[in-house]
């Protein structure tokens, strides 16, 4: 430990960095900072930065207010743009209470402790998201959204903007030691795609903060804007973060067995059993805004049933098909996060499910053979083959009687975030939308 | 770095002036016999011996160091191009020799090299591989000349491998030998870490750590590479 706080001071000495941002994330997975000076650094790795907590989503309650924020040495990053030139590196914090104790408001301590019960079981969990998202022209909400690819005038110089946008990111990751595995333009136009290497679960909940970071720090300094709404666009396909995820017992992989049909280990299908079981209670995790289920619908490869399958887009759970020597990256894709999520809360309730599936060895059901969205849904019950919440509310409803959501967020985020939700919704029902005054207004 | 003994005193100036530069501690000596009661507690880290003006004296001191039970080393000696005979049977009491007069820039390179072959450098706090500087004093890294902003953990699975170029070492090993101790990311860890290393050192520097099918992973080139 000593050693590591040795070498963030020193390399902030060597590298004359001027600023240190110390970086954390609310409840809703957006990235807070504020800055400390070299001279506070030293002081704020040993005993950690106090600040107000209150300003931050979910971290709030009524008496105490004053949190810590402390460095984890390991995070620390000199990043690769310099803004105002002025060097300047980043620290992942994680929250304590004053007392030292970890704060329950904290979502990187909610994935820790998922993660250490992972361990107890002897797993180490890894994840590898497809993080897609979108470049518009300005940020504006007054309008619709302007692609930079969308068949106009311009098509040919914006495209290219778009894909060197994304060139310059991926590149600025690569800076980071952040191995990106693809990037490439997605369906829908203006549309892109950026799939990660997969690491630890801890390591690429921060990843992905700071992919969205570099992403949107990138297309600024490019005069457009990135964004990682859900279902920016009616009509194409939305953005999603479909996530692969395998366990590891020590160096091997705790999902494959060669002996299988599938290649799936008895670990792998009951993990994937939990984690069917448990997605309806976990969705308003993995998919937490109003806006989340626009992109939950028939007919954009974004998952509308609890079902699973090797070759089927339509479905929730997908299971690669893993190359000949390639056992180790035996692996499924979990397809209804979205780009907006909390990664830390997101992968801790997709683990918990899982661990539960494990725990309780629950059966797989049968592998969806047909394409989902073709089936009537007298066919879909017939199979047995339920739903996902199909709005926020639902989505809420479901995980407020989900003892394993409460018991992996712990009561503080869980508590904190329904009441969150439920206060979107509302402000959500009472809105009239334009849906709304095209349909009634000229008719009723 | 312990000083370097330097030979006689007071040592040629221009020559106490190149060693100052390059950031060589030295002490100068002005008797044979003081090799040893001038001697820091650690031990002279190495010799610069001038055969002029006092050859007999100089030859008296290469003696001195040279026949102890570890004899001290690098020499290296400077003489004056009408004495190289006296090296002759001489062979034994230096590393290497310089014609006086000489370059100041001359005395360092061969010290540099002298150094690097007694596996010591002038820092020993770096480690240079190929294109790879890694400044062990400062936890910098460069691959040609370009500094690397490395995390805590990359810098130490580069500075593990780097000190032992052409090594292999399985996950496990540097699981145990670099984060020794119990991490989330368990022996696949390694496996990612080396992922971010090489996007680090760029595509063309990539292959400095190589992967060895089923075995784990090398720094630089083994003995027997292709």
């Amino acid at each position: 430990m000593r050693s590591q706080q040795e070498y963030v001071l020193r390399t902030v000495e060597e590298r004359a960095i001027r600023f240190i941002q110390l970086w954390f994330t609310d409840v809703l997975g957006t990235a807070k900072t504020f800055s400390i000076t070299p001279a506070e650094l030293e002081n704020a790795l040993e005993e950690g930065m106090t600040f107000d907590g209150s300003a931050i989503d979910g971290f709030s309650r009524v008496q105490e207010s004053d949190v810590l924020a402390r460095p984890d040495a390991k995070t620390f990053q000199v990043l690769p743009w310099h803004p105002d030139d002025v060097p300047v590196a980043r620290v992942f914090c994680d929250i304590s209470n004053l007392d030292g104790t970890p704060f329950e408001g904290c979502p990187r301590h909610v994935l820790r402790r998922t993660l250490d019960q992972a361990r107890e079981k002897g797993f180490t969990f890894f994840a590898a998201p497809e993080i897609e998202f979108f470049y518009f022209a300005d940020a504006d909400p007054a309008h619709q959204p302007v692609t930079l690819d969308s068949g106009s005038y311009f098509e040919l110089t914006a495209s290219d903007l778009a894909t060197d946008l994304r060139k310059r990111s991926v590149l600025t990751l690569e800076d980071m030691g952040i191995p990106v595995e693809h990037a490439q333009h997605e369906d829908a136009p203006s549309q892109h795609e950026i799939d990660l290497r997969y690491t630890d679960a801890l390591t690429m909940a921060d990843t992905v903060m700071t992919v969205r970071l570099v992403v949107k720090e990138t297309a600024q300094r490019g005069g457009v804007h990135a964004s990682f709404m859900p279902k920016p666009l009616a009509g194409v396909q939305g953005s999603g973060m479909h996530t692969h995820v395998s366990l590891f017992e020590g160096d091997k992989n705790a999902f494959h067995d060669g002996d299988d049909p599938y290649g799936l280990s008895p670990v792998a299908k009951h993990f994937t059993a939990g984690l069917l079981r448990h997605a309806p209670e976990i969705t308003a995790v993995t998919n937490q805004w109003v806006n989340s289920y626009k992109r939950l619908v028939s007919g954009y490869e974004a998952p509308v049933h609890v079902s699973w399958a090797r070759n089927n887009r339509s479905a929730l759970v997908r299971v690669p098909v893993v190359k000949r020597n390639k056992f180790e990256s035996t692996r499924i894709e979990y397809r209804a996060p979205d780009s907006a999520c909390n990664p830390y809360l997101a992968f801790a309730v997709i683990l918990a499910a899982g661990l539960k599936g494990i725990e309780e060895g629950s059966e797989l059901p049968r592998e969806a053979a047909a394409n989902l969205y073709a089936m009537t849904p007298e066919e879909l019950a017939a199979e047995g083959i339920r739903p996902l919440p199909g709005s926020l509310n639902e989505a809420i409803t479901e995980m407020e009687r989900s003892e394993l959501v409460a018991e992996t967020l712990g009561e503080h985020v869980f508590e904190w975030f329904i009441r969150n939700k439920r206060a979107e919704w509302t402000g959500y029902k009472t809105h009239i939308s334009q849906f709304e005054r095209d349909r009634y207004f000229p008719l009723l | 770095m312990e000083p370097l003994l330097c030979f006689p005193d007071p040592f040629p100036p221009e020559l106490a002036l190149a060693l100052e530069r390059a950031g060589y501690p030295w002490k100068a000596v002005g008797r044979p016999e003081h090799a040893e009661s001038d001697e820091p507690e650690d031990g002279w880290s190495g010799a610069v011996v001038c055969a002029a003006p006092d050859r007999a004296a100089a030859f008296a001191l290469c003696r001195v160091v040279r026949a102890r039970d570890v004899p001290l080393r690098p020499l290296l000696l400077a003489v004056p191009a009408t004495q190289l005979g006296e090296l002759e049977l001489r062979e034994d009491q230096f590393d290497d020799f310089v014609v006086l007069p000489c370059a100041a820039d001359e005395i360092l390179a061969r010290l540099t090299h002298l150094f690097w072959r007694t596996g010591r450098g002038l820092r020993p706090e770096l480690i240079e591989y190929g294109p790879l500087v890694l400044n062990l004093e400062t936890y910098q890294a460069a691959v040609a000349g370009r500094t690397l902003d490395l995390t805590f953990m990359e810098y130490e699975l580069l500075r593990f491998l780097a000190a032992r170029p052409g090594k292999v070492f399985t996950r496990e090993t540097l699981l145990s030998r670099v984060w020794g101790y119990e991490y989330y990311g368990g022996a696949r860890t390694v496996d990612v870490h080396v992922r971010r290393l090489r996007a680090k050192l760029g595509e063309e520097h990539a292959h400095l750590i190589s992967t060895v099918r089923s075995v784990g992973y090398r720094f630089g080139q083994g003995s027997w590479a292709p």
